[in-house]
């Protein structure tokens, strides 16, 4: 099994280096005065002093010396002062300058990003708690008027654009009955989060409500969570439905389960002890695309529910066609991506012998 | 891309099975399914309007391309179903009156804001989203099997790169990928915007960069295995050149379950097609397109249900049209996978 882990741990770096080369191709369409957000703030209007700047920055070099002064970053000498400093750098963690955040896109990833894994963390729950629930059920009562009622659900929820749902939800829920506003938290509890008395511990308003003893802020934001996590989960329900109840039909039908049942054993020892343990192992190659799929989700949920995560702002970026910014957060998805794959490999090979022997 | 349920195995080989036991054909299959035939009659509705959408919602005279909503004046307010046109409206349909006993247009589905007639362009929506599904899942397609056969058939280092570079493309979230392709390809392919299809062209070309994935991986999968079946060495042995042998023995055989789930992800990408334009990176303003018809009521948040109109309309086009191609789709995939048919 090491050897197995040890072989997909070689593989990332590849992978990492792959992804640099195809985002910096990416880049090089761009014009040169606005490749310099990589290393500005701002642009400058004037055309001699831009062009000054793309010289300064090696921006007009050739493509594979522009790869790596992105990569490692480069010397700056500061004409006035003569003080010499390195800027950019991917691997210096200095993605460039991000004009929808007006800010580092380094920063405004950190400053966003526990947002999103709040939201993330919290639908996961539902998501796979109910998704599982209802694939069993489904395979459990086959063919039965459940089964048929949990089919439609899952082939009609899988049509259902996370756009239009989550805009009627908001309608039916917001609009009409007042129940779940959209955004991160009332207004009386994002005073009380930005006061100095209260401590970020996360950054997560639920976890911090918690730990700073604000039971009211934590149910605040959780109020505003529910719409969301609603939106993220339906289509992901579909998803985990479809695969859970194939994987335990067919796990049903098996020899051992039949064994159980000639055993004496009650269903639902048969069902909870017997059949599903092994009908889990499709599910967990599943789940890995529940993280691509939250990954996705955010980008058109948070964006609905005017949820300051990294996704809306990724989508605010994007209409805004700032390039630097959308092409930042999509290196930084793709590292997500890269390790929550690797993870789930290795759970893979750890709950299934076949797989590591192989 | 590709979905998770790829479990499209070979075909049964039915000349095997005594005559009692052999499965009735796909078709057959197909049209006693529930499910599929009413996938097939939703495809078959949009499909109609789709064509006679210049009879159901005629453009005005002398348009440049009909595929622009008409508008009936700049105000930002949503007007419900049923308001009568204030500006010139287009010619009337000749089953207009027959139908409703109104001898003037209105705008049957309101207008969003911005006096955009919802009605237009849910009907001349259905003409994008047939495009861009189909044409999108072909390009798509055919990139994929030429990338994935030209792996197989080199093999070696070649494939080995091959695959890496799959990978890079698979490292992103498609969504994302997509969304930051159209990012980079608007203002390069928007000087051509007086044609006024090039955000289409913009969020297909970014659709397909990101999409093709799935089917070269699979489709070089099914390639190394048919490659090792008796027919392609018997045309070895007769002398066969391997171009020949991949051309005329190879693909063939093996594309098959890659066409069955391209068909299936046309849902998929429509949907993600009519994201885009719900996040303003595909049709242009104006453009008949259910995704950006959706978009108009997102500055109205905390009135959605007074202007409830500006979703419902555009939101169920979509939702049932996707829904027909899913609901297709599944059929055909549950009919081809043998270990599916058991378990039903």
């Amino acid at each position: 099994m090491y050897a197995y882990i040890i072989r997909r741990l070689l593989i990332i770096p590849i992978l990492l280096f792959g992804v640099t080369i195809l985002l910096f191709l990416m880049i090089s369409l761009l014009k040169p005065d606005e490749r310099l957000s990589l290393y500005i703030k701002d642009t400058p209007r004037n055309e001699a002093v831009a062009k000054g700047l793309i010289l300064r920055y090696g921006l007009d070099q050739p493509i594979y010396v522009q790869y790596a002064n992105w990569l490692f970053g480069r010397q700056d000498e500061d004409p006035v002062t003569h003080v010499v400093t390195v800027k950019g750098g991917l691997l210096r963690g200095d993605f460039g300058w991000s004009k929808t955040g007006s800010d580092t896109i380094a920063h405004v990833i950190q400053r966003r990003f526990p947002a999103t894994v709040e939201l993330a963390l919290w639908a996961i729950i539902p998501i796979v708690g109910v998704g599982i629930w209802m694939g069993v059920l489904a395979a459990v009562n086959h063919n039965k008027l459940i089964d048929q009622i949990l089919r439609v659900f899952a082939i009609v929820g899988y049509s259902f654009p996370s756009f239009v749902f989550g805009l009627l939800v908001l309608m039916f829920f917001y609009a009409r009955l007042q129940w779940f506003p959209p955004g991160r938290l009332s207004d009386w509890a994002s005073q009380v989060v930005q006061a100095p008395a209260f401590v970020h511990y996360t950054s997560m308003n639920t976890i911090d409500g918690l730990l700073n003893g604000r039971l009211d802020i934590f149910l605040d934001a959780l109020r505003h969570l529910v719409l969301p996590i609603l939106t993220l989960a339906y289509i992901q329900w579909a998803l985990l439905l479809k695969v859970t109840r194939s994987s335990m039909l067919e796990s049903l039908r098996q020899d051992y389960v039949t064994t159980a049942r000639a055993k004496g054993l009650s269903e639902r020892n048969v069902i909870n002890r017997h059949a599903r343990p092994n009908a889990m192992i499709p599910v967990i190659t599943v789940s890995g695309f529940t993280i691509v799929g939250l990954l996705n989700g955010v980008i058109i949920t948070e964006t609905i529910f005017v949820y300051p995560g990294i996704g809306s702002i990724a989508a605010q970026a994007a209409a805004q066609l700032d390039v630097l910014t959308v092409l930042g957060f999509t290196l930084f998805n793709g590292f997500i991506l890269l390790v929550a794959n690797l993870v789930v490999d290795v759970l893979y090979a750890v709950i299934d012998p076949r797989v590591r022997l192989s | 891309m590709a979905s998770v349920d790829i479990a499209v195995s070979q075909p049964l080989d039915v000349d095997d099975l005594p005559a009692s036991r052999k499965p009735p054909s796909i078709g057959k299959q197909l049209i006693s399914n529930r499910l599929s035939v009413s996938g097939f009659i939703l495809l078959t509705f949009f499909a109609l309007v789709a064509i006679l959408a210049p009879v159901l919602a005629p453009p005005l005279p002398n348009t440049r391309n009909p595929m622009f909503i008409p508008r009936d004046g700049f105000n930002l307010v949503p007007q419900p179903p049923g308001t009568a046109w204030d500006r010139t409206p287009p010619p009337l349909p000749f089953w207009w009156t027959a139908v409703t006993g109104l001898d003037h247009w209105t705008h049957p589905f309101g207008l969003a804001s911005g006096g955009w007639d919802i009605y237009y362009g849910v009907i001349w929506g259905t003409r994008t989203a047939f495009i861009a599904g189909i044409v999108i899942t072909l390009v798509t397609l055919v990139i994929g099997v030429l990338v994935g056969s030209f792996s197989a058939y080199y093999g070696g280092a070649i494939d080995l790169v091959m695959q890496r570079i799959t990978e890079v493309f698979m490292t992103f979230p498609f969504l994302m990928a997509a969304l930051t392709a159209a990012t980079i390809l608007t203002p390069l392919l928007g000087a051509k915007a007086g044609v006024g299809d090039a955000g289409l062209v913009t969020a297909g070309i970014a659709i397909i960069v990101f999409g093709w994935m799935g089917y070269a991986r699979l489709i070089r999968g099914d390639i190394l295995s048919v490659r090792e079946r008796d027919y392609v060495m018997a045309a070895r042995a007769v002398g066969a050149k391997d171009f020949r042998i991949m051309i005329k023995h190879i693909i063939p055989n093996a594309v098959f379950p890659t066409l069955v789930v391209a068909s299936l992800d046309i849902g998929t990408y429509v949907v993600t097609f009519a994201a885009l334009s719900f996040l303003g990176l595909g049709a242009e303003q104006g453009y008949a397109d259910w995704g950006q018809l959706v978009s108009f009521s997102r500055g109205f948040i905390t009135t959605l249900d007074l202007y409830w109109y500006m979703i419902f309309f555009p939101g169920m086009a979509l939702v049932f049209f996707v829904l027909g191609w899913n609901l297709v789709g599944d059929a055909v995939r549950d009919i081809l996978d043998p270990r599916m048919r058991k378990t039903r």
